[in-house]
């Protein structure tokens, strides 16, 4: 039997009302589980911006969050457009998000920046016109 | 100073009176991009911002802010605001821009 966790997630399509839903519930869950608030709020940081792009750029998609005695694992899964150059969408200030989302606070281009800060791995798979993977790891 | 003693001060208006009054309000932080404010606002802070939508309150939430102040005459709108209701989160609102509400609290809490 696994020592983990796993809590799924769908993340709805171009609804920022509801963006922010996984990540709250995922933070509630870890401070249930008495993990230290540091590593709740990377966590949160790393959910939040993940659900965040899921709306503006993917047409939502889905989060798997696996939680173990050593590690954090999420998993955010999209069939969206796909990322033509991750390593240019990794820069801090680049963006592609629309005057909509910008006029809502987002399209900074710092929400893959954010969640490479915040996690101790970030792995990005990503096909154009296919979707994209981006697996997250907070270790404990 | 707490987030009822800020509330109270008369500095600004009330625009949703939260659940945690007694929390400690420990630091200022100013900020309108919402990726920006997720990644560096303190916890405890309260944070002065021109944005008053859904995913405002979901920073707020999910960096333990102590509270929302929003400046420049910005304020919630009808989704946000019952959010804030459901979530218990204070937030207060001012004409004044941002520095001056920021100072104005910092000044406080000196």
């Amino acid at each position: 039997m696994s020592d983990c966790l796993t809590l799924r997630f769908t993340v709805p399509a171009d609804d920022f009302t509801r963006a922010g839903e996984a990540s709250s519930s995922t933070k509630a869950t870890l401070k249930q589980l008495g993990l230290p608030a540091d590593i709740i709020r990377r966590v949160a940081i790393v959910m939040y911006e993940g659900e965040i792009n899921m709306v503006i750029h993917a047409n939502g998609g889905e989060i798997t969050v696996e939680i173990c005695p050593d590690q954090i694992v999420m998993v955010l899964k999209d069939t969206g457009p796909g990322i033509p150059d991750i390593q240019q969408a990794m820069q801090a200030g680049w963006s592609t998000a629309s005057g909509a989302a910008r006029d809502l606070g987002f399209g900074a281009g710092m929400g893959l920046p954010n969640m490479k800060k915040c996690a101790d791995s970030l792995d990005i798979e990503s096909t154009v016109g296919v979707g994209t993977t981006v697996t997250a790891v907070v270790r404990l | 100073m707490t987030v009822g003693e800020l509330m109270d001060s008369g500095l600004f208006q009330v625009v949703n009176r939260g659940d945690d009054l007694d929390r400690p309000v420990e630091r200022v932080f100013c900020c309108d991009l919402l990726s920006v404010a997720m990644c560096n606002a303190p916890a405890g802070c309260a944070w002065v911002t021109v944005m008053g939508n859904i995913n405002t309150l979901a920073v707020v939430a999910l960096t333990d802010a102590a509270c929302v102040v929003l400046a420049g005459g910005a304020h919630l709108d009808d989704t946000a605001a019952q959010r804030a209701v459901q979530q218990g989160i204070t937030v207060l609102a001012t004409d004044q821009p941002i520095f001056e509400a920021a100072l104005a609290i910092h000044q406080r809490l000196a």
